[in-house]
C-alpha cells in the first residue's frame, strides 16, 4: 500500500465470475476492479447481481467459474472468515449489533481485551475511545453506549470500526445509506473519504445516483448478472448510466392486449401509515396495474396495507366506491381481495399440507356444512384449479413443499382464484419461477383481467411490469413518485422515477 | 426441488422380493396407516413380546385392564396436547390444571353433588385455559414460559384451597364409582372416556374447518393470517378446550383415588402427554401430527410402564426412562427434518 498513490494499485480484481442457482444464472462473466485510494461504485437494478457478487467476494458463496485476486495473488475463499483475514471486509446494509452490550464490546467482539478468561472492561473501553477518536467518531458515539441505544448510522459506525480493527486493504459498503438520515450520510461520506485517503480500496454499492457522483471515482455497471462496463465518474452522466443499467431486449417478454377498464374497484386517497405516505392509487375492473420501484420503496408494505394486514392511519381506502376499514386480512378477503405475498414459502404456503388443503384454505367456510368440510366439494374444487392453472402435481394429495417454485406459485394463485376476488394483489408473482411457468402465470393474469378482475402487480423486473401493465405506478421512499400509462412507460422513465427519492431527500434537507 | 426440506412422510423402502401386486398393497397400507404409525405398531409388538416372554402375567385380562385404566388419564392429556402442538404451541400446565380441578371437583361435590362437581371442575379448567391463552396472545409470552408460570401458579392455588391435603370423599358416590371402576360392555368407563375424547379430537382435526385451520396456524402463521384466519381466536379456543379436557382428567383422578388430589395424582402428567404426542409424530414446530399416532404412543408408553413394573424396575429408573424417551422421540423428529446443527434449534 502506497500512501501517496498516483494511479491506485489494483487491490482486488474479479474476472469472469460465473454463478448459477439451479437454472437461474445470477452472474455471467462479471468483472470488478477495486483500486487502492479510490472509491469504485457498483450499480445495477434490483437483481442485477450486486449482492451475489459481494457474497462471492467475502466467500459466503463460491463462484462456479472465474478468478478472484487480492493484492495480486489469486485467492479462493470458502468462508467469510478467510476473506477477513486476507484483508477484505464488506459492511452489511443492516449491521448486526449485540443489543445488550457496550459499543466497545461490540467493536471487539471475538477479540476482547482480557487477562486470561477475565474480561478487562476498562482496557476495552479505553481502546475503543482511542480507536473512535482516531477516525473522528468520538463525538458521534460513546464507547459505553449499549447496542440497543444506537441509531442506524451508529450501528454502521460500529460495523466499520469492527472492520478497521483487522486493518483491511479493501472495504465494500452495501447500500450503506438506505437507513440513514441526511446528516448521518454526511458523516459516513467523510469517513469513506478518510479511508480512501489512507489508501484503502473502497467498493460502494448503491442505487442512488447523487451519492455515486458525489463519492465515487469509477463506476462499474451490472445488468441481469452481466458486466456492462466501467466508467470514470468524471466522464459520465446520469443518462448514460441509466442506459447502461436498462436497455434490454424486450421482444421476448409477454405483451398483453390492453383491456377496456371498467369501474373503480379499489381506490386509495392519501393513504398513510408508518410505511407509506399519501398514496393515491386506483385500480379499475379489468385492468392490470403495475407497481414498480426499488427494493425498500415501500411496495410490499403498500400491498399489505391494501389487503388489511397493515392498518391505514390516515386517508381513505375505497372498495367499489365506498370507504372501508379493514381490521384484518379476513375483512379484506370478505370484501373480495385476494393477495399472493412476496415470500411464497414464508407467507403463503403450508409446505407440510397437501396441495388440496392449500388451495381450499381461504374459502374453507363456503366448502363446509356447519364446521364439517365437504370432502367431495373440496376435492373437486382442487381438481378444477389444478387443471385450470396447469399445476403439475401427481395429485391433490401431494405436499405443497414437494412442488417446484412455479407450481407452488400457481397453488397460491389457485387459493385466491377460488375465492373469486374482485381485486387480486400479486407481490412479485414470478420471483424464483422458471421461464415456462412465468409465461403461464402471465397468461393467467391476462385471462383474469379479461374476466373483469382488477389486478395489482408488484414487480422488480421492469420488462415484466412493462409487458403486463395497463398503467404503472412508481414508488420511492414510501410515496408514489409517478404514474405512467402503458404508452408512455419506458424502463428509463420508471428508473428515473424510482430513484427520485434521492432528489426528494436532498432537496428537503 | 424439495431437496432442502426433507419430505415429512418418507417413502417406503422398496420391498425386495415381493411381487408387484403385494408391493402396491403394502404401499397402500403404508399410505393409510403412515410410516410413523407402522413403526409405533412394530415397537408395541416388540415390547409386548419382550415383556410377555419375561412375565406371562402380562397377558392376563386383569393386567390389560390395569394398563387400560392407567393410560386413560395421561391419554386424555396427550390427545389435547397433540392439538396444542399441532397449532405450534405447548401447554405444560395441563398436569396442574388436572390437580386443581381434581381438588375443586371433590370440594364442590362435597358441598353440592356430583353434577355440579363435574360442571364446576370443567368450568374452572376452561377458565385456566382461557387465562393461558390470554397471557400468550395479549401478553405476547412464549407458550412454554406462559404455561410454565401457570404450571406453578395453578399447582399453588390447588394447594392453597386444599391446604395441601386430599379433599372430600367421593368413594361412596355412585357416579364417581362408576367412572373409576364401572364398565360398559366389558370395557372400563375410564377407557370409554378416553376413546370418546380421542374420537372427537380426531374428527375435529380431520374433518372440520376448525381442525384444518389449526394445522394451518401451526404450519405457517403468517399464511394463515393472510388467508383470513383469526389466529388469536384459535389459540385461545384451543387452550380453553385443553383446560376443559384437563379438568375431565382431574375428575377421573378424583374418581380413581376417591378424593380430590391437589398434586399427587397429576404431577408429571404434562411430561407423559408431551412425550406421547412427540412419539406419536406431532412436530413440535407445529403443523403436523395425528391423534391416531398419539394414541399408539400412549399405548406404547402404558405398556412400557406396566412392563417395567412387572419386571420389577425401580420407579426412579422409570422416570429416567420416560425422560430419555422424550429426548429420543424429539431427536428422531429433528434428524428427519434435516436441520443444520448450528446454535439453538429453531
Amino acid at each position: 500500500m502506497n500512501e501517496s498513490n498516483e494511479q491506485g494499485t489494483l487491490m482486488l480484481s474479479a474476472r469472469g465470475i460465473e454463478k448459477s442457482f439451479g437454472p437461474v444464472r445470477a452472474l455471467q462473466g462479471v468483472e470488478l476492479e477495486l483500486r487502492a485510494g479510490e472509491v469504485t461504485a457498483l450499480m445495477g437494478e434490483n437483481g442485477a447481481g450486486k449482492s451475489t457478487l459481494l457474497k462471492i467476494l467475502t466467500g459466503d458463496l463460491q463462484p462456479d467459474a472465474g478468478t478472484l485476486a487480492l493484492g495480486g495473488t489469486e485467492v479462493q475463499f470458502t468462508d467469510p472468515r478467510q476473506s477477513r483475514l486476507a484483508g477484505l471486509r464488506v459492511i452489511a446494509q443492516e449491521p448486526e449489533v449485540l443489543l445488550h452490550v457496550s459499543v466497545a464490546e461490540n467493536i471487539y467482539v471475538g477479540a476482547l481485551a482480557s487477562h486470561g478468561f477475565v474480561f478487562n472492561r476498562s482496557a476495552t473501553l479505553a481502546r475503543a475511545s482511542a480507536d473512535l477518536a482516531k477516525y473522528g467518531f468520538e463525538k458521534l458515539i460513546r464507547p459505553d453506549a449499549l447496542g440497543s441505544e444506537l441509531s442506524p448510522a451508529q450501528r454502521q459506525i460500529v460495523e466499520i470500526m469492527r472492520a478497521l480493527v483487522d486493518k483491511p486493504s479493501v472495504i465494500c459498503f452495501d447500500e450503506p445509506t438506505s437507513s440513514l438520515g441526511d446528516e448521518e450520510v454526511v458523516i459516513l461520506f467523510r469517513l469513506i473519504r478518510q479511508l480512501r485517503d489512507e489508501g484503502i480500496a473502497i467498493g460502494y454499492v448503491s442505487h442512488r445516483m447523487n451519492e455515486i457522483f458525489e463519492l465515487s471515482d469509477r463506476i462499474t455497471v451490472l445488468r441481469d448478472g452481466r458486466f456492462v462496463g466501467v466508467k470514470t465518474t468524471a466522464e459520465t452522466n446520469h443518462e448514460e448510466l441509466v442506459r447502461m443499467m436498462v436497455g434490454r431486449d424486450l421482444s421476448q417478454f409477454f405483451h398483453r392486449d390492453p383491456a377496456v377498464p371498467g369501474e373503480n374497484v379499489v381506490e386509495l386517497r392519501g393513504v398513510t401509515n408508518e410505511h407509506v405516505t399519501g398514496v393515491d392509487l386506483v385500480v379499475k375492473a379489468g385492468e392490470v396495474v403495475g407497481v414498480a420501484g426499488l427494493v425498500g420503496a415501500g411496495r410490499s408494505e403498500l400491498m399489505k396495507t391494501i389487503v388489511g394486514d397493515l392498518r391505514v392511519q390516515e386517508g381513505e381506502l375505497l372498495m367499489g366506491g365506498s370507504a372501508v376499514d379493514f381490521r384484518s386480512p379476513g375483512d379484506a378477503i370478505a370484501a373480495g381481495i385476494g393477495f399472493a405475498p412476496e415470500e411464497r414459502k414464508a407467507e403463503a404456503l403450508l409446505l407440510q399440507r397437501s396441495v388440496r388443503d392449500n388451495i381450499a384454505l381461504a374459502r374453507l367456510k363456503s366448502l363446509s356444512r356447519w364446521i364439517f368440510v365437504r370432502a367431495a366439494d373440496e376435492r373437486s374444487l382442487a381438481a378444477e384449479y389444478i387443471r385450470r392453472l396447469g399445476i403439475r402435481t401427481p395429485s391433490g394429495d401431494q405436499l405443497a413443499g414437494n412442488l417446484s417454485g412455479g407450481n407452488q406459485q400457481k397453488v397460491v394463485l389457485a387459493r385466491w382464484l377460488a375465492t373469486t376476488p374482485r381485486l387480486l394483489v400479486l407481490d412479485e408473482p414470478t420471483r424464483g419461477v422458471d421461464v415456462g411457468a412465468k409465461s403461464e402465470i402471465y397468461a393467467i393474469i391476462d385471462e383474469l383481467a379479461h374476466a373483469g378482475v382488477a389486478v395489482l402487480v408488484v414487480s422488480s423486473e421492469l420488462p415484466e411490469v412493462l409487458g403486463l401493465s395497463d398503467r404503472i405506478y412508481v414508488m420511492a421512499g414510501g410515496r408514489i413518485t409517478g404514474e405512467l400509462s402503458r404508452a408512455e412507460a419506458t424502463e428509463e422513465k420508471i428508473l428515473a422515477l424510482a430513484m427520485d427519492e434521492t432528489e426528494l431527500t436532498s432537496s428537503t434537507s | 426441488m424439495p431437496a432442502t426440506q426433507t419430505p415429512t412422510t418418507l417413502k417406503s423402502p422398496p420391498p425386495l422380493s415381493d411381487p408387484a401386486a403385494n408391493q402396491s398393497v403394502l404401499r397402500r397400507v403404508l399410505g393409510v396407516v403412515g410410516v410413523q404409525n407402522i413403526s409405533l405398531l412394530m415397537a408395541i409388538a416388540l415390547v409386548v413380546i419382550i415383556i410377555g416372554s419375561q412375565n406371562p402375567l402380562f397377558f392376563t385380562v386383569g393386567n390389560l385392564r390395569v394398563i387400560g385404566t392407567a393410560i386413560a388419564i395421561s391419554g386424555l392429556l396427550a390427545v389435547v396436547q397433540t392439538i396444542v402442538i399441532i397449532m405450534g404451541a405447548l401447554d405444560i400446565s395441563v398436569g396442574s390444571i388436572a390437580g386443581l380441578t381434581s381438588v375443586t371437583s371433590a370440594m364442590i361435590f362435597t358441598a353440592t353433588g356430583p353434577l355440579l362437581g363435574v360442571v364446576g371442575a370443567v368450568a374452572i379448567g376452561m377458565l385456566c385455559g382461557l387465562l393461558n391463552g390470554c397471557i400468550i396472545v395479549f401478553g405476547r409470552v412464549n407458550p412454554v414460559i406462559a404455561t410454565l408460570a401457570t404450571l406453578a401458579a395453578y399447582k399453588g392455588i390447588a394447594q392453597l384451597i386444599s391446604d395441601g391435603r386430599a379433599q372430600g370423599y367421593t368413594g361412596a358416590d355412585g357416579f364417581f364409582v362408576f367412572l373409576a371402576r364401572g364398565s360398559i360392555i366389558g370395557v372400563p368407563t375410564l377407557i370409554w372416556v378416553l376413546v370418546i375424547v380421542a374420537v372427537l379430537a380426531h374428527v375435529l382435526l380431520r374433518y372440520t374447518s376448525i381442525g384444518r385451520n389449526i394445522y394451518a396456524v401451526g404450519g405457517n402463521d403468517i399464511a394463515s393470517r393472510l388467508a383470513g384466519i383469526n389466529i388469536n381466536r384459535y389459540i385461545i379456543g384451543v387452550y380453553i378446550v385443553t383446560g376443559a379436557v384437563a379438568a375431565i382428567a382431574g375428575i377421573l383422578i378424583t374418581a380413581r383415588t376417591g378424593s380430590g388430589q391437589p398434586v399427587s395424582g397429576s404431577e408429571g402428567l404434562e411430561l407423559e402427554a408431551i412425550t406421547a404426542a412427540a412419539l406419536g409424530g406431532a412436530a413440535l414446530k407445529g403443523g403436523k401430527g395425528t391423534i391416531a399416532g398419539t394414541i399408539l404412543a400412549v399405548i406404547l408408553l402404558g405398556i412400557l410402564t406396566n412392563g417395567m413394573t412387572l419386571l420389577g424396575v425401580n420407579s426412579f429408573w422409570q422416570n429416567v426412562a420416560k425422560g430419555g424417551l422424550l429426548v429420543v422421540a424429539v431427536i428422531i423428529q429433528q434428524l428427519r427434518s434435516g436441520e443444520r446443527r448450528i446454535g439453538l434449534p429453531g
